[in-house]
């Protein structure tokens, strides 16, 4: 399964090692954050430090695959050759109210020209592309079903 | 108020090369760049080799010193780059330059950008590397890569919490093609656009048209900045600068769209300390030049200057408001980055000085206070306020 075209970029770990413990949980269908491990903060993007208490002492943990829907775009211009025959494509940036409200931006699986509700339950979706050299793994979305 | 910069310095020429479709300029960036200086300095009446100082912003690739040797400039004083933030550092290049010319620190600045996508590359397409990695990573392989897709999720969550129609953006768009039509540097010049061509045209991303999009040109742009005390011994009517300064909200910077007040044009922090600094509030702003990267960016940057209420966009937001001489608040009025030309948002800056000289295409009557918004939603954003003599 892979909602997009292939040929965009893939994504790969960071050469300083920022996010590595993310991307290699992706690829085994865990979801993660990055946890402050003194104060208890959630941040997301993975920065070296808690940007509440400035503490070194931060680590990735799992937290429950689901969100909400904070925003969302339908994209109709391709900006990339990979993307020509794609058509329509929905982008979502999702929130964890649980996790101190980090945010992932993602696909919405499903009808690109489907309605979309700002606040909408949503769920992960591991999408695996375990045959690509490099191997990666996309985090994709889907309307919660209860 | 010893820690101001309010009507020290003055701007004393302008200067801009011709405008051209991205890809079609003649001449190389970095002789655009001196073109649009040396023309900024015959403005002034002044030689190229007494300019002691270059700011600009958005990693321009003329680089300062090579500037100060092929103008034979007599004393290098004060080269400074603007970080970050695209064409939100384009008052903030002036606000860096006129700061050194208010600290004694140089006596005659020029302000500039130069850009020649043809040579190096455009701006509206996604990356073509195989990888990408870091903050790329977590937006790249999702599709969303460029610039109209890095903001189109902000403003759909503003018209969401606020109820705007896809009709205040339009606004926008007609008022800068209106504007464009009486300015015969425009690259839209001859181009006029009407509701329904709006309407039929493609989406980029909603809610972006493509007449919600800035244009991609080459060309350059350039100010030239002296101190107050100065500017009386050049030729053209003096305009000062009342307030010009840079900055963005708690962690607008957050990677992967985190930054929690998110559906923001990033300019809640920046807005009381430009006013602050020029002594001014919205009710004294005459004309306006308002960054469009994409008329959503706009929207939200004339509400967090203070001219209109989020929820009352759809009132505010038509072309009637917005376009010279008579609007509410005539915005744009060169034909701004729409459709004039995108300088990366110093063509504004110029245009805000024009209006104050009265040389205007789309001239508003007896302007004494002119404000600039420069690039909206990205960090750092800023903005810059000109006035009349009769304002100091």
């Amino acid at each position: 399964m892979s909602y997009l075209n292939p040929g965009l970029p893939v994504p790969v770990a960071a050469p300083d090692g920022l996010d590595t413990p993310f991307w290699e949980a992706a690829a085994n269908g865990v979801l993660m954050l990055q946890v402050c491990e003194d104060c208890g903060y959630h941040q997301w993007g993975p920065e070296w430090v808690c940007h509440q208490c400035h503490s070194e002492n931060v680590s990735f943990k799992e937290i429950e695959p689901r969100g909400r829907i904070y925003s969302y775009e339908r994209v109709w211009h391709p900006v990339h050759p990979a993307l020509n025959e794609q058509g329509p494509y929905l982008i979502v940036l999702v929130e964890f109210p649980n996790y101190n409200n980090a945010r992932m931006v993602g696909n919405l699986l499903g009808d690109p020209e489907q309605e979309v509700v700002i606040g909408a339950s949503v769920e992960a979706v591991f999408e695996h592309h375990r045959d690509n050299d490099p191997a990666y793994t996309l985090i994709q979305w889907q309307i919660a079903a209860d | 108020m010893s820690r101001t910069i309010r009507g020290k310095v003055a701007v004393v020429g302008l200067g801009e090369t011709q405008y051209y479709k991205r890809g079609q300029s003649p001449d190389a960036e970095f002789k655009l760049a001196l073109k649009a200086i040396i023309s900024a300095c015959a403005d002034a009446g002044i030689s190229p080799k007494k300019v002691d100082g270059f700011a600009s912003f958005s990693n321009d690739r003329s680089d300062p010193s090579r500037l100060a040797a092929a103008l034979g400039c007599d004393d290098l004083r004060f080269a400074n780059m603007q970080w970050g933030g695209g064409g939100g550092g384009g008052s903030g290049a002036i606000a860096n330059a006129a700061a050194a010319i208010a600290t004694g620190m140089a006596e005659c600045v020029i302000v500039f950008r130069a850009l020649a996508q043809g040579q190096f590359g455009r701006f509206g397409q996604g990356p073509r590397s195989n990888t990408t990695s870091g903050a790329g990573a977590f937006t790249v392989p999702y599709g969303l890569m460029s610039p109209a897709q890095s903001f189109a999720m902000k403003v759909n969550r503003f018209m969401h919490d606020h109820d705007v129609k896809q009709e205040a953006l339009r606004a926008i768009s007609l008022a800068s093609y209106h504007h464009a039509q009486n300015n015969p540097r425009a690259v839209m010049h001859g181009r006029p656009l009407d509701e329904a061509k709006y309407d039929e045209s493609r989406w980029i991303v909603e809610p972006f048209h493509l007449f919600d999009c800035c244009l991609e040109n080459d060309g350059a742009a350039a100010m030239l900045l002296v101190s107050a005390e100065r500017a009386k011994d050049f030729p053209n009517k003096p305009t000062y600068i009342l307030s010009a300064l840079s900055g963005s909200h708690y962690r607008a910077g957050a990677s992967a769209h985190n930054t929690p007040d998110y559906a923001t044009s990033t300019f809640k922090t920046t807005v009381p300390r430009l006013y602050d600094m020029a002594e001014l509030g919205p009710k004294d702003v005459q004309v306006a030049q308002v960054y469009e990267n994409f008329t959503g960016g706009v929207l939200m940057s004339i509400v967090e200057h203070g001219f209109c209420e989020p929820d009352a966009c759809n009132e505010f937001f038509t072309k009637e408001n917005l376009i010279a001489p008579d609007g509410e608040l005539p915005t744009n009025t060169s034909g701004g980055n729409l459709a004039e030309c995108y300088m990366h948002g110093l063509g504004l800056n110029i245009e805000a000085v024009r209006q104050l000289r009265g040389e205007s295409t789309n001239q508003v009557k007896n302007v004494d206070v002119s404000l600039v918004a420069s690039g909206p939603m990205v960090t750092p954003v800023s903005s810059s306020i000109f006035g009349s003599e009769a304002t100091l």
